[in-house]
């Protein structure tokens, strides 16, 4: 199925959507706009002659001096049909994309790493914090205008989990039941 | 007893920890032996492989990536080099297809092995990892007769091979293939039917073939389950369609059906590499004709101007890929893996972002062991088969 | 041994006797009983384990047994690369190694970053923990590594107790 067999299969299903066809070298590739990423995703599982129940694949791409700048990929596997489909969103730099968790929930992660390596905000997603970098680190290392390396001296001591004041509370708090006991 | 107040208790299997996997943090929340709840964190060995190769040039690349995930290296080889090779248009001879399966395979067998070993380590079988060690090092010696290295060979590149077949390759293969079948024999002789792996493995770590489509694990993983996909069958590459095997499944999708599951995948991987080294011709073409990608042989570039310009060109300045993008999944040992390749029409990547099984696998595990006991956990993460280095890359 | 000693002290032979001093039995009892913390981290905890495996079996130079807790071992082999995030952690497991210890850092990545030069990677274990062996490799045949082990035993061997 290539990509203008997808449209002409997904124009009655999502009303008000403009795809376009991108090119590609393998398989179909389309391009959606992020208001209607999630009514897309939905219809792309459940519709019979569709069927993408795995999403395999979930990244971006930073095409810097262009705008918009980032291009965040989606890659889909339909089993019983045999099908493989590439969805592409563009998103500025500071654009929010909605999260497809609610429709395949592997993309918990992907979101997660996405927003590390790119920053780009996933709207909806009940987790968005840090995958792979530490929790506190600043910058977003994929994007093409963070260096390949810097220059820091690596950081042998880790902040405590908790703060100073629940410390002391828990402290207080066990000495209580002691003394309660 | 009525009244008595429990609390549950939270206890850190830390980044560095006795089981085999590699960094992997879990935060366990314990109702005595029962997992309540478990949120793992990864990220311990990110590497920064996808913006280094930014820097590098595509043939330079193929090191890098085989070090993502270093137990099927030369699958991680295999998936970059086709997606590069699908951008570029190149067509391969058959020998080189051949090749290219057959090093797959005894790949897929030596992760295989250090699966089994490490598994039956952590249920308890120690002697497992020694024997499935011996194994492996005979790969390791075919790996080293091929390309010196044992390990990450770097033997696939773009364009074909990295050069021809050594003599006594062929021995070496035939050696290890008639001796290997016995081996798998001795194998599950120690463990299927043992009465402790049983009960430590079956029923353990259930998960539905819905929900393991729906967290996005397709591998050996997914066929314990039921679910018969293998991209070799339905997105063949590299001449897989001409080759006569199984896909084995199971049913219950626990533990001991991935591990009944991945000891067929071993005989299957025994069968390919039998057909496919009855098909090599001992010497004949190791890359494709296309003088942009590959060098010219060396008596050529010490006696010919052109050649050695084209020789110097490739080595210099790389070739160039056409603008584009690309993602050719292979099937690997734990699964689905492939390269996502964006070119700018240079000679360096614009980006590369690699698929991880292994990510897969460790966000489903909060999912697959809630409310099993601490001793589950870590057979559960044997079984998924998780490489560190594959998820955080 | 009771020959060799015999020689350099003079004795007679036939008597079953040997002269040394205190620092050299100490010497000789912490090298040749040197027991590993794991610490694999990446490619290089393979080829750690392809080591203590029987092919080139490392218990016959005393690393007889990976202790899963640095509490009780004595020699840190850090196998892989070690990132930015890994590093506190790293610090953490050595302090809870009791004197004497030894860190031997094992592969490229370790010594110096290795192939990869980037913000991810700690560019060398020595900024985090005092290396005494550096094997080079990516990863370092199991006889590179048995060779680093050895050159840990000599330098064991030549320092003070």
């Amino acid at each position: 199925m290539d990509a203008p067999a997808v449209i002409a299969a997904l124009g009655p299903l999502v009303p008000g959507a403009a795809y376009e066809a991108g090119a590609s070298a393998d398989f179909a590739t389309i391009y959606v706009s992020p208001d209607r990423l999630v009514d897309t995703a939905r219809a792309l599982r459940d519709t019979p002659s569709l069927r993408f129940t795995a999403l395999v694949e979930v990244t971006a791409a930073d095409y810097f001096p262009r705008d918009p700048r980032f291009e965040v990929v989606y890659h889909l596997l339909s089993i019983p049909n045999r099908l493989r489909l590439r969805l592409k969103v563009r998103a500025g730099d500071s654009d929010p994309v909605p999260t497809v968790q609610g429709v395949w929930p592997s993309a918990g992660w992907l979101e997660r790493e996405v927003w590390d390596m790119f920053g780009i905000v996933f709207d909806g997603h009940p987790d968005l914090r840090r995958l792979l970098m530490p929790e506190d680190w600043e910058g977003h290392p994929q994007r093409k205008d963070y260096p390949v390396q810097i220059r820091k001296p690596a950081q042998t001591y880790e902040p405590l989990e908790i703060s100073e004041e629940e410390f002391k509370a828990n402290l207080e708090r066990d000495r209580q039941r002691r003394v309660a006991r | 007893m009525p009244g008595l107040r429990t609390e549950t208790m939270t206890v850190n299997m830390g980044p560095q920890h006795p089981s085999t996997h590699g960094v992997l943090r879990l935060v366990l929340e314990l109702d005595g032996e029962v997992v309540r709840s478990l949120r793992p964190t990864i990220g311990y060995l990110h590497t920064g492989i996808e913006k280094t190769a930014e820097q590098k040039k595509w043939q330079q690349v193929v090191p890098l990536v085989e070090r993502m995930d270093y137990l099927a290296a030369q699958s991680n080889s295999l998936a970059f080099v086709l997606s590069v090779e699908t951008l570029l248009g190149l067509e391969m001879p058959q020998r080189v297809k051949d090749i290219r399966v057959l090093i797959t395979e005894l790949q897929r067998i030596a992760s295989h092995l250090i699966w089994l070993g490490t598994h039956a380590l952590e249920i308890g079988a120690v002697s497992m990892l020694f024997y499935a060690i011996r194994e492996r090092e005979l790969i390791m010696n075919i790996n080293e007769l091929v390309a010196g290295f044992r390990f990450f060979p770097s033997y696939f590149r773009v364009g074909g091979l990295r050069e021809d077949l050594p003599r006594g390759f062929h021995e070496a293969v035939n050696a290890f293939l008639d001796r290997f079948p016995a081996k798998i024999d001795e194998f599950e002789g120690l463990l299927s039917k043992n009465d402790i792996f049983m009960r430590r493995t079956q029923g353990v770590g259930v998960i539905s073939a819905d929900d393991a489509l729906a967290w996005g694990l397709v591998g050996p993983i997914a066929r314990g389950c039921g679910v018969d996909y293998d991209v070799r069958k339905y997105f063949p590459y590299c001449g897989y369609e001409t080759y006569d095997f199984d896909v084995p499944t199971e049913r219950e999708g626990d533990v001991y059906a991935r591990y009944r599951v991945r000891m067929r995948e071993l005989r299957e991987s025994v069968k390919i590499c039998r057909q496919a080294i009855a098909r090599i011709p001992p010497s004949g073409a190791w890359a494709c004709d296309d003088p942009r990608v590959v060098p010219p042989p060396k008596d050529k570039v010490y006696t010919e101007m052109e050649a050695l310009i084209q020789h110097f060109l490739i080595y210099s300045q790389g070739f160039t890929v056409p603008a584009g993008d690309a993602y050719v999944p292979v099937e690997g040992p734990r699964g689905e893996h492939g390269v996502y390749i964006v070119s700018d029409g240079t000679n360096r990547p614009w980006r590369i972002k690699m698929r991880a099984p292994s990510l897969f696998a460790i966000q489903a595990l909060p999912a697959i062991v809630q409310g099993g006991l601490i001793a589950d956990v870590v057979a559960v993460i044997g079984s998924t088969d998780v490489v560190m280095g594959d998820c955080d890359r | 041994m009771a020959q060799a000693d015999a020689h350099l002290h003079g004795l007679d032979p036939e008597l079953p006797l040997i002269t040394t001093t205190v620092e050299k039995i100490v010497q000789w009892a912490r090298r040749s009983a040197i027991w590993p913390a794991q610490f694999g981290l990446a490619c290089c905890a393979i080829e750690m384990m392809a080591t203590v495996a029987s092919r080139y079996d490392l218990a016959r130079f005393g690393a007889e047994v990976f202790r899963g807790s640095p509490r009780q071992s004595d020699l840190m082999i850090v196998a892989g690369r070690l990132s930015r995030k890994m590093a506190p952690a790293m610090r953490r497991v050595y302090d809870q190694m009791p004197e004497p210890k030894w860190v031997i850092s094992m592969g490229a990545c370790a010594s110096i970053g290795g192939v990869f030069d980037n913000y991810a990677i700690v560019q060398g274990v020595d900024q985090v923990v005092p290396v005494d062996v550096y094997v080079p490799g990516c990863p370092p045949r199991p006889e590179s590594l048995i060779y680093g082990i050895v050159q840990l035993q000599q330098k064991i061997a030549r320092s003070r107790a």
